[in-house]
């Protein structure tokens, strides 16, 4: 059996859903209460580095791949570089907040702040992911000793190509 | 369209959707990589002359995040992007050797936002989180080849360069505590009204620290011979021609100048610390036997001389540092490539082990030698001009003795390059060179390129001399003017 003991997979497997859920409310209440894209996406990063920690990385890995998570890290940055520019397209100003300036909505709503949210999304999305991975490179440095190198990283990364 | 974002977005947006696209097709990154370079060299070449404030958001200075071009900003970016696109060609087949390209032209396109970003970026936090990116970027990649002496010196590397980093936060925070503000131009305009405290001065200690550390000054330095041979040689190149200019001259004389406001105490540690750096830094590399650690010491020597002028204060010492500055981003990127090229048909950059490379290889000889002339201050290569204006100006100011150090400092160059000549190049040719080839077309190119850079950058000066000539490229006036107003920044970007 991998992983730790019954009681902590047991655990793990009850609140890993809430912790995700958690950091999706931290991410989109992001501009109105405390928190916001980057907390939000350690939160949602946790909920998976629970699962390496208690059943093993090929447990979370089954989830999300590698090379998702990698697509993810990409996607989310892209996100975020694409709203600064749509703002250029829209509102003639790199970063400007063009859907708040054509149609704001109400204060203190969800659907309000323009694009906060979206860029908040994004963050999200790119912070879970690249935590994430961090997390499994850790993992996977955990066994490398001296004499072997770095050898073991690099075939595992050859896999993802 | 205002450009001044892009070449920030453009870097960045490239570097994101290389590693999205490449597992389909494996040509992409060599070709996104160099149309990117070679796109914003061409934008770094259409702002000259211009200047400009680019309001993120539309959210008007102080209150907003500013982007400012100025004189200074164009010299960088022009630098920055020019060499990072003969960085990139010649990366195409000498890149071939290590595992992942893909991973490479990501980083290496971070790297670049990064300083680009740096340069125009008039928010001392934004400067910071900018100089951030430049430098994580350059820890991945001087550890590239994952062997154990590169592991070892990006390790070195990320620990001093995490100090150094950690120093300028502190100053930031401090300057942020006293002032209330991140904005460059308010703090500058906060300072000379209510003129320099305590904290303040710590603060400049701290600057003078940290970004002495990015730009390898002499009691700072110790990373830097062994972060720039082990990095893959266009990535030695980049180190060494631009990312140590971009990230420690650039920001401390921005500071310095045009944030604190010099003194006369302020000049003098930056005096000192030049010419420390200029003959320590040429002392260490006369006993060095590989290729890339001794042109390593050899960017310590001439970021020396960049200081010192710059230290100077003068209007001629300025544009001679900063001519000088530009030059050693054209040659010492040269010399790194060369190494590179022998590296790459040899398989060994040790200098008693080489000779006679100059028939095997002739367009790598040929350039090293312009490359070689040019760093050693020979007539009529860019080098000469810069080093001339410098000595010029150290006696203008008053400092024979310095301008003394300078000449023996170049002197000893001389000396250490006609060593690299003549164990590498001129030499008679070992039996075991027998069957070695000069490098694919690409990676000629690149040199070939750099190499007519170093014999025509010389023009610079003439839109300087009022000659009318060439006065469509004149890089180094607005850049030394923008140095020279020292504070006056404030009321150019606050209105």
């Amino acid at each position: 059996m991998t992983g730790m003991t019954l009681i902590v997979k047991r655990i793990a497997r009850c609140v890993k859903s809430f912790i995700f859920l958690y950091g999706i409310y931290i991410t989109l209440y992001g501009h109105l209460t405390p928190g916001g894209g980057f907390a939000g996406g350690v939160i949602i990063a946790c909920s998976f580095i629970l699962l390496i920690l208690a059943f093993g990385k090929e447990k979370a890995l089954e989830r999300i791949s590698k090379s998702l998570a990698s697509e993810l890290d990409s996607i989310g940055a892209l996100m975020f570089l694409f709203i600064a520019l749509l703002g250029i397209l829209i509102g003639g100003s790199f970063f400007i907040n063009f859907i708040q300036k054509n149609n704001p909505g109400q204060d203190f709503h969800l659907f309000s702040a323009g694009t906060i949210i979206l860029s908040n999304i994004a963050i999200a999305i790119k912070v879970g992911s690249s935590l994430f991975m961090v997390f499994v490179i850790f993992a996977v440095l955990r066994v490398v000793k001296k004499g072997d190198k770095f050898e073991m990283i690099q075939t595992e990364m050859r896999d993802e190509e | 369209m205002n450009i001044i974002p892009l070449f920030v977005a453009l870097p960045l947006a490239v570097a994101f959707i290389i590693p999205m696209l490449s597992r389909k097709f494996k040509w992409f990154p060599d070709i996104a990589g160099n149309i990117t370079t070679l796109i914003l060299a061409g934008m770094s070449f259409s702002v000259i002359g211009k200047t400009g404030i680019y309001s993120m958001g539309a959210w008007e200075a102080p209150i907003g995040i500013v982007m400012v071009l100025d004189g200074l900003s164009v010299l960088l970016l022009i630098a920055v992007n020019v060499i990072a696109f003969a960085s990139t060609l010649f990366s195409v087949n000498y890149m071939d050797r290590y595992t992942s390209k893909l991973r490479y032209y990501s980083l290496f396109l971070l790297m670049v936002a990064g300083m680009n970003g740096v340069v125009l970026s008039g928010d001392l936090f934004n400067l910071y989180v900018f100089l951030e990116i430049a430098s994580v970027a350059s820890y991945a990649l001087v550890g590239f080849g994952c062997e154990h002496e590169e592991i070892e010196a990006s390790f070195k590397y990320l620990v001093l360069g995490t100090v150094a980093s950690a120093f300028i936060l502190l100053g930031i925070g401090i300057t942020y505590g006293s002032i209330g503000s991140l904005n460059m131009a308010q703090v500058s305009e906060q300072i000379s009204l209510s003129g320099m405290n305590n904290a303040l001065l710590f603060a400049v200690a701290l600057f003078i620290m940290g970004f002495g550390l990015k730009a390898a000054l002499v009691p700072f330095h110790a990373w830097l011979p062994d972060a720039h041979p082990s990095a893959p040689a266009p990535i030695s190149s980049m180190l060494s021609g631009v990312l140590i200019k971009a990230l420690g001259i650039y920001t401390l004389a921005r500071i310095l100048f045009n944030v604190i406001g010099v003194t006369d105490t302020i000049l003098n540690i930056l005096m000192v610390l030049g010419a420390v750096s200029m003959v320590i830094g040429v002392l260490l590399a006369l006993g060095q036997w590989d290729f890339k650690r001794l042109l390593a010491y050899h960017s310590i020597s001439q970021v020396g001389y960049i200081i010192l002028g710059i230290g100077l204060g003068t209007p001629l010492g300025i544009l001679g540092g900063l001519f000088h500055l530009i030059n050693h981003s054209v040659f010492k990127s040269l010399l790194f490539l060369n190494a590179g090229a022998i590296e790459y048909s040899t398989g060994t950059r040790q200098l008693d082990e080489l000779g006679g490379m100059k028939e095997k290889m002739p367009v790598t000889g040929g350039t090293s030698l312009v490359a070689s002339m040019s760093i050693a201050g020979i007539p009529p290569f860019n080098g000469f001009w810069s080093k001339l204006i410098i000595i010029a100006a150290c006696i203008q100011a008053g400092r024979p003795v310095f301008a003394a150090l300078a000449v023996f400092a170049s002197i000893l160059t001389l000396a250490s390059f006609l060593k690299v000549q003549k164990y590498a190049f001129f030499d008679k040719l070992k039996d075991k060179w027998k069957d070695i080839e000069e490098v694919p077309v690409l990676m000629r190119l690149s040199m070939v390129l750099l190499a007519l850079l170093c014999i025509v950058m010389c023009v610079l000066l003439l839109p300087l001399l009022n000659t009318g000539l060439f006065d469509n490229i004149d890089i180094l006036g607005p850049a030394v003017d923008a140095l020279m107003k020292g504070t006056a920044y404030a009321v150019r970007v606050l209105g």
